[in-house]
């Protein structure tokens, strides 16, 4: 009876720690092939671009909305005990400890990991990754360091616009709708965000970069199945990268702000 | 020189190949046929290290490719051009690109002169005026043609051809025939070709070797597998339904 119970939880475990066991191993040989030449620059740039630069659009109308909705609920909430003034600083510090990071990582996400997942999947069962390998090309080095290296960087700068815009987006609402005093709204934003809050907000984001490009790049690269499986990886591509980043937020947060 | 000692393979319960022995000289021309599903792709794969075997060994120019680190695999690869089945394309890359994808990685040449590399191999292949067209656009036969033009770019020692005539018309089939047997005699490659046309198997062999069941049952010059006495064999080449290979599931 144990024993068959070990073995239910042995089969149940085999699965997800296989996984973890692969991710691992991809990091490693991902941060080892990232120190050597050559460095594919232009594939670089064109990552950049891709996760970076077309995430734009969405990563900004999010940011925006985040911050007027922060400010417009704080403020009515507040004002139940007369708390008004501090609306800025409530919207200056969840932005950049918490939303900017966050929510502009579930985003892009939601469309550069999804589409990693199925470029670098699609490759893998029509034999490009194959063809890659038969050329004397690393496919981790060709396909997976460019996507990693621009998750790192292009995180942090996604999330830095989320934290300003955002907290744009909160004093057009409490100045201009709510008709809090300017200068006191500023005060309020300025006067307790201390640079740690950005900081660990960064390091945060840059992070999560890491987290959703592996896994993005992970499930790709072990696609089986046809156009079902490239399905099956986008899929959980997204979900696993959300949930890394939604759950390590919480041990990064404890951890950073102590 | 190619060498497999006793190579097995099996995908789950499927065991496809069960102790392949084979051995390929330098400068010689081996077609391996064999039916559908009988494992041929799978071995094609082993001789360039993108599958490992469950056991046995496969030696290129005696150097045992699972005793190599990464690097040392990919200075083994160089020496290879491969043709896939599928043909393999990058679908992110124009037809020029895929073909000098070699070239751009492994040589100092810059993208004019890589792009006339790429050109001409084309022109061997019948190919004009596509270079700069995505490979999403190509019929099925043109895209064996990029594929086997990128598989000679960089004129490797050994050539290893999934199927190249297949989805060809009967003349451009025959002119693939001829270029393959051009490759051996002016570069003298060692290679290993897979197809299903008896026709260019006769053409382009200097031995044929016939893989069944998971081992290769028979192995001779194009002339002795011709006039063979092995009933599975002599089946195979003339293409009856009737004989000792039983196709699964199909009535008679
Ligand atoms: N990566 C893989 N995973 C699981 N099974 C595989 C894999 N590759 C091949 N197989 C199985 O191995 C067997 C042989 O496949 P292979 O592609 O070598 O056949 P083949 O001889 O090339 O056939 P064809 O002439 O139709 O191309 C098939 O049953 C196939 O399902
Ligand atoms: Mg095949």
């Amino acid at each position: 009876m144990i024993v068959r119970i070990i073995e239910f939880i042995g089969a149940l475990l085999e699965g997800p720690l296989l996984g973890l066991g692969r991710i691992i191993l991809l990091l490693g040989s991902t941060l080892k092939l990232m120190a050597r030449p050559p460095f594919e620059m232009k594939s670089v740039v064109k990552q950049m671009l891709e996760i970076g630069v077309n995430s734009l659009p969405v990563v900004l109308i999010t940011a925006v909305f985040t911050g007027m909705v922060l400010a417009l609920q704080s403020y009515t909430g507040f004002k139940r005990f007369g708390a008004e003034g501090l609306v800025g600083t409530v919207v200056a510090l969840s932005m950049t400890r918490e939303l900017g990071p966050v929510l502009s990582a579930l985003i892009v996400t939601g469309r550069a990991g999804a589409a990693i997942a199925a470029e670098v999947g699609t490759m893998r069962v029509t034999e490009q990754i194959d063809a890659l390998e038969a050329m004397a090309t690393n496919p981790v080095k060709y396909l997976v360091v460019p996507r990693f290296m621009s998750g790192i960087v292009m995180l942090p700068a996604l999330a830095i616009v989320t934290d300003i815009v955002g907290i744009l987006g909160g004093y057009v609402v409490s100045v201009l709708l709510l008709g809090t005093n300017s200068r006191s709204y500023l005060r309020a934003t300025w006067d307790f965000l201390q640079v740690q809050d950005i900081y660990n907000g960064l390091v945060k984001a840059c992070f999560f970069g890491a987290a959703f490009t592996l896994i993005s790049c992970y499930k790709g690269f072990y696609t089986t199945g046809g156009a079902e499986g490239v399905g099956r990886a986008t899929t959980g591509a997204v979900v696993y990268s959300s949930m890394t980043i939604l759950i390590s937020d919480y041990f990064l947060s404890a951890w950073l702000f102590k | 020189m190619i060498e497999l000692r006793d190579v097995h393979k099996s995908f789950g319960e499927n065991h496809i190949l069960r102790g392949v022995t084979l051995r390929v000289e330098r400068g010689e021309s081996i077609v391996v046929i064999g039916g559908s599903g009988s494992g041929k792709s799978v071995l094609l794969k082993h001789i360039i290290g993108l599958l490992e075997p469950d056991r046995g060994s496969v030696l290129i120019d005696s150097a045992d490719l699972s005793r190599m680190d990464e690097d040392g695999l990919h200075e083994v690869r160089k020496k290879f051009g491969m043709l896939f089945q599928s043909a393999a394309l990058f679908d992110s890359m124009k037809v020029w690109e895929n073909v000098g994808f070699s070239l751009k990685r492994h040589t100092r040449m810059n993208d004019s002169e890589i792009r006339d590399v790429a050109v001409r191999k084309l022109g061997m292949v019948g190919l004009v005026g596509i270079e700069d067209v995505m490979p999403s656009q190509l019929s099925g036969g043109m895209r064996k043609r990029v594929g086997l033009a990128r598989a000679i770019a960089m004129e490797p020692e050994i050539l290893l051809y999934d199927e190249p005539t297949t989805g060809l018309d009967p003349i451009m089939a025959d002119a693939i025939n001829d270029l393959i047997i051009k490759m051996r005699e002016t570069l003298h490659v060692t290679s290993v070709t897979i197809t299903h046309d008896m026709k260019s198997a006769y053409k382009i062999a200097d031995t044929i070797a016939m893989l069944y069941n998971g081992v290769i049952i028979a192995r001779g010059t194009p002339a002795e597998i011709r006039n063979t006495s092995d009933p599975v064999v002599s089946q195979f080449i003339e293409g009856r339904a009737e004989g000792p290979i039983i196709l699964e599931g199909i009535e008679k």
